[in-house]
């Protein structure tokens, strides 16, 4: 259901893979969207899945929700650890070379637990809400100025500017260069094959401009009376202000890079759910207080990060499969998020869900999203604008989506307005 | 039936009824109780349901365990004090009857 299918017989071809060469790993299955057959069947056959081989090596699929949050609340058995190879299924440090910024979320306690504990203060709600204004009036500019009546492409003319006015925001970033923090979050995510950058040489050298720029953005702040903005927060915060300068880079890029793709691929994820499924956009017209049910619901139906992958330290048995001590598991929340047993019609996009904030997307337990309360913030606020403008934004044309297995991704969304 | 009262932030109190051996995230969310979210159903892996315990209850309710999920997950929420629990770690029992809870500013 989540979208038409490009090729007519996925459905009977996929059906009669046998189960052992499923390979849920491959970015292609992202980029045409046939992943969910995949995971329907994973689920249903053989919900803790082994794939001997594939390009990121062999790896164990988890892909029901009570498996996966049991999964995730277990650090002590589960590792983040970079060292290990970190958080997605393609392992970090795996390239001569290639810069790594520290950042807590590839860490076990206790360093991740004090890292954590400084920078969370920076994003807590009531903070937020001080920017809430602010974020409010630009997003209003940004989509004062869209064309009326004509086909344009969604992605690249409001996903990406209102998720960087909102970064740019957050960050009280220069606003003439905001653009620098949407290039850098996708350089740092980004590997030579995406084509995003050319070389590991070339990111790296872009990170290291990107590390002089926040170091003359932190220096001056230090030096300036406490604001709001997340840089001052931390210039000025006693558990935050001495930490090491790399450290301090690590955590404000983890930052950006979290509030990036996830912001820009939900703005154009609800608004394609929303085409899909007319009678919700018809609820949603008669009654916009919906709004703030709405925003965890698009949460859970795009899950702009996919998966996040653990490595286990000892052996462990899940769903009557033996996990072996230094194997790579990979919580699947994409399909967990489709898991009947724990949300009831999990296929459907439902706006008035009873317990919408009921998912997987910011993850569980000690990792989970730290920013999950402001990426609902920003989202409410920029639905509650295009409601205010348009009575309708039409998909008018087929979505393109990312080649990614871990970033769900739309590229470009075809759409037209219409003015309420 | 065991009586609850939830104290917000701003001092008002909502009083509740829940039954023995449901927890005391289920008596704010039945109750539709604003300021306990609860996101990830009562399994103590999101710290949404965090409650300051009244400190004449403190020591019936319990204090937090200092090794464990529960304070794992509370030492990154907002806004905690000595008395912090999670609700969803709270069983309901006849000997807490007439429990005082007070709900944190935010919730996250
Ligand atoms: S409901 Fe999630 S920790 Fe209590």
């Amino acid at each position: 259901m989540d979208s038409q299918i490009a090729e007519p017989d996925a459905a009977a071809r996929i059906a009669s893979i046998p189960i052992e060469e499923i390979d849920v790993a491959r970015p292609s299955l992202f980029q045409n969207d046939t992943i969910g057959l995949f995971f329907d069947r994973l689920r249903a056959e053989e919900p803790v899945h082994y794939c001997r081989e594939s390009y990121v090596g062999p790896y164990w699929s988890i892909t029901k929700f009570d498996d996966i949050m049991a999964l995730d609340t277990n650090h002590k058995v589960f590792s983040s650890e970079a060292k290990l190879g970190g958080i997605a299924i393609q392992d970090m440090h795996s390239v001569e070379g290639a810069l790594e910024l520290e950042m807590f979320i590839a860490m076990d306690p206790p360093k991740h637990d004090q890292q954590r504990k400084a920078v969370t203060p920076a994003v807590a709600p009531s903070n937020l809400q001080l920017l809430e204004p602010i974020i409010r009036k630009r997003a209003g500019e940004i989509l004062d100025e869209l064309p009326i009546g004509e086909d344009f492409d969604w992605v690249d003319k409001v996903a990406i500017e209102l998720t960087t006015m909102t970064l740019a925001t957050l960050f009280d970033f220069p606003w003439e260069e905001r653009r620098k923090l949407t290039r850098w979050s996708d350089v740092a995510t980004a590997a030579p094959e995406t084509g995003i950058v050319e070389s590991y040489e070339a990111r790296r050298e872009e990170l290291i401009g990107c590390a002089m720029y926040f170091k003359t953005l932190w220096d001056e702040r230090i030096n300036e009376e406490p604001k709001n903005d997340l840089i001052s927060m931390m210039a000025h915060s006693p558990a935050t202000r001495d930490m090491p300068f790399l450290e301090f880079l690590g955590n404000l890029m983890l930052l950006i890079v979290g509030g990036n793709d996830t912001t820009r691929n939900s703005i154009s994820g609800g608004v394609l759910a929303l085409n899909q499924s007319p009678d919700e956009y018809a609820k949603l017209d008669a009654d916009p207080s919906l709004i703030s049910k709405m925003v965890p619901e698009i949460i859970r139906w795009q899950t702009p990060l996919t998966h996040m992958r653990r490595t286990a330290l000892e052996d462990w048995e899940i769903g009557g499969k033996q996990i072996k001590k230094g194997d790579k598991v990979v919580m699947w929340y994409l399909s967990g998020n489709r898991d009947e047993s724990a949300i009831e019609r999990a296929d459907q996009f439902i706006i008035d869900r009873k317990n919408p904030r009921h998912h997987l997307s910011f993850g569980y337990g000690i990792h989970r999203c730290m920013g999950n309360r402001l990426a609902e913030l920003q989202l409410r606020i920029i639905w509650e604008e295009i409601h205010k403008r348009f009575s309708r934004v039409e998909v008018t044309g087929e979505p393109e989506r990312l080649f990614s297995n871990l970033v769900r991704g739309i590229t470009r969304l075809p759409v037209r307005l219409r003015a309420r | 039936m065991i009586k609850i009262t939830f104290v917000a932030s701003d001092g008002e109190r909502r009083e509740v009824e829940i039954e023995e051996g449901e927890t005391a995230r289920e008596a704010a969310l039945y109750n539709d109780v604003p300021g306990i979210d609860g996101d990830c159903g009562g399994v103590c892996a999101c710290a949404t349901c965090h409650v300051h315990v009244d400190p004449e209850w403190i020591d019936k309710v319990g204090r937090l365990m200092h090794d464990g999920m529960e304070a794992d997950l509370l030492q990154f929420a907002e806004g905690t004090t000595e008395y912090s629990r999670l609700a969803c770690q709270i069983p309901m029992k006849p000997m807490l009857d007439g429990l005082v809870l007070h709900l944190p500013e935010q919730q996250y």
